[in-house]
């Protein structure tokens, strides 16, 4: 939908209609009960709005028009398709009882979080929670989600519709959780969000390392998350992580598009005014003593970006924290890094013992990698050679693949 | 009287889904025993489920009521747990099927799989 929208009109009115895609996208299916029908509604009414808008102009409250428009192209299909009497009489019912609440600000907000928290539900897989969210709360086209994963469309249009069709079976039902639930919901919709940014932080594979695209569009649903969930310190949490680390994304790569890690990145070229606002966001969220993984691991980014230079990092606190953070999140992923803020500390050969602790990571590339590093800078080199041969053996993108080959030939 | 539960374990590894007529031939033998056994009293109950993609799987970690709940996509995976019998719970969604198969002991001496039953009498 949105690549046919892109060649024949020019970006800033596509993007407009993209961005209120999932708040209009939440309204309808809030009052068809109805995945496709919400979409299909929903895609007519962005050709209409793109067909008219060039000259009428772009209307003020451009959600609430399309929502309009895509309710009476529901109401238009039922009442031409007679194959359901029973159904359509409910349908065009609901339909009909058009009210201006429906699309005001707070009602679109609530929709768009039964939206959300629909989309991440715990019944689905994570990788249908990820592609279902991407898809109807991020505007994002089947083929654009199959190509960040690395999976073939047809893959990732078969994922999508099984989740939709789990949804319409089990009857997973279009709410906001009720507030008992609500912190661990919030946790799994979090995760998700985390996930998008990861994907266009890191991209799986390929050549480019950075997806910015995702990444924005990650930082955009974090935004939406503290402004509709004020009451959960982790959304907070997660909004501070996202801006922290992506305050440093200029400096990730280098102009021949190569990894540069952290210890060697040029600190100017970091968005100061992001990390200080993620600052303040987990210095205010951590003072409501609600601590969560999300918090705790925005405080450790934090307090990288905070320092004017490698060596100023406080690499005692991000070891405590990390050890705190491994209590909420036991993950290897963790742990992992627990052992980089460990070797800081304490030497690579206390990073070493932790990591020979660790099973199941044999997979990862920057297990292997981080292991390479605490070999080489104990000089047992024959052994950190062999890790960089393991991390090269594990799925990575182009620029970590490079990394990894000059790691290698500095050993010699 | 004893009753007693019949868990019907269908071929899983099926190389295709049946073909209409085969679907028909089998519906037509279960109508033929449902017949024959509702006439002689002895079925007390009992669903056909939706396919294991519709599944959901809940845990309850600890061993005992009350513990955390683990909830994943789809069926329980691990083929050494036997299909023990199953409650049939009418929600009005899933997350009320949940919080109520959280209730059971199974979730906490093993685990309980949440399926939609298929409701013949919807058309269409």
């Amino acid at each position: 939908m949105h690549r046919l929208l892109r060649n024949r009109l020019n970006l800033p009115l596509d993007e407009v209609v993209r961005r209120e895609g999932g708040a209009v996208l939440a309204t309808l299916i809030r009052m068809t009960g109805d995945f496709d029908v919400a979409e299909d509604a929903l895609q007519d009414a962005a050709i209409t709005a793109l067909e008219t808008w060039p000259t009428t102009g772009v209307p003020v409250r451009p959600g609430a028009w399309l929502t309009t428009v895509a309710r009476r192209k529901v109401l238009d299909r039922i009442r031409r398709d007679s194959a359901r009497p029973r159904k359509e009489t409910e349908a065009v019912a609901l339909l009909a009882e058009a009210s201006p609440e429906e699309t005001s600000p707070s009602a679109v907000d609530d929709n768009v979080l039964r939206l959300v928290f629909t989309c991440c539900h715990p019944a689905l897989s994570p990788e249908a929670r990820l592609a279902l969210t991407l898809r109807t709360v991020c505007g994002l086209t089947t083929a654009e989600i199959a190509a960040v994963f690395l999976v073939p469309e047809t893959t990732m249009a078969q994922r999508i519709t099984r989740a939709k069709r789990k949804i319409a079976i089990a009857r997973i039902p279009y709410r906001v959780p009720a507030d008992h639930e609500l912190s661990d919901r919030v946790d799994t919709v979090l995760a998700v969000v985390h996930a998008l940014y990861t994907a266009g932080h890191h991209a799986p594979s390929g050549d480019v390392v950075v997806r910015c695209d995702l990444a924005d569009e990650a930082i955009r649903l974090a935004r939406v998350l503290v402004r509709l969930l004020p009451d959960e310190p982790e959304s907070a949490g997660l909004l501070a992580l996202l801006l922290a680390t992506d305050a440093r994304r200029a400096a990730r790569v280098d102009a021949e598009g190569e990894i540069v890690l952290l210890r060697d990145q040029d600190r100017s070229l970091w968005d100061h005014g992001a990390i200080d606002e993620a600052a303040a966001l987990v210095e205010a969220a951590l003072r409501r003593r609600r601590p969560g993984r999300f918090q705790l691991q925005a405080a450790i980014a934090c307090l990288h970006s905070l320092a004017a230079h490698w060596s100023d990092t406080d690499w005692p606190q991000i070891a405590q924290l990390y050890a705190v953070l491994e209590q909420a999140e036991p993950t290897p992923v963790v742990r992992v890094n627990r052992a980089i803020a460990e070797a800081e500390v304490n030497g690579p050969g206390a990073g070493l013992d932790i990591l020979d602790g660790l099973q199941g990571l044999e997979r990862w590339h920057l297990f292997w990698a981080t292991r390479g590093d605490f070999l080489r800078r104990l000089g047992r080199r024959a052994e950190a050679g062999e890790a960089y041969r393991k991390a090269l053996g594990c799925p990575c993108n182009e620029a970590d693949r490079r990394f990894l080959h000059r790691r290698l030939t500095e050993l010699g | 009287m004893p009753r007693y539960a019949a868990l019907i374990y269908e071929p899983g590894d099926a190389a295709r889904p049946p073909s209409a007529e085969e679907w028909e031939k089998v519906m037509a033998e279960y109508n033929e025993f449902t017949a024959k056994a509702g006439a002689a009293g002895v079925v007390g109950g009992g669903e056909a489920l939706q396919p294991p993609s519709t599944a959901t799987t809940v845990h309850v970690k600890g061993g005992a009521r009350g513990g955390d709940v683990v909830t994943t996509d789809g069926p329980f995976a691990e083929t050494k747990e036997v299909l023990g019998g199953f409650f049939l719970l009418d929600c009005k969604d899933l997350d009320e099927a949940m919080e109520w198969a959280a209730q059971i002991p199974g979730a906490w001496y093993g685990r309980v799989e949440v399926r939609p039953c298929i409701d013949f009498s919807e058309t269409g």
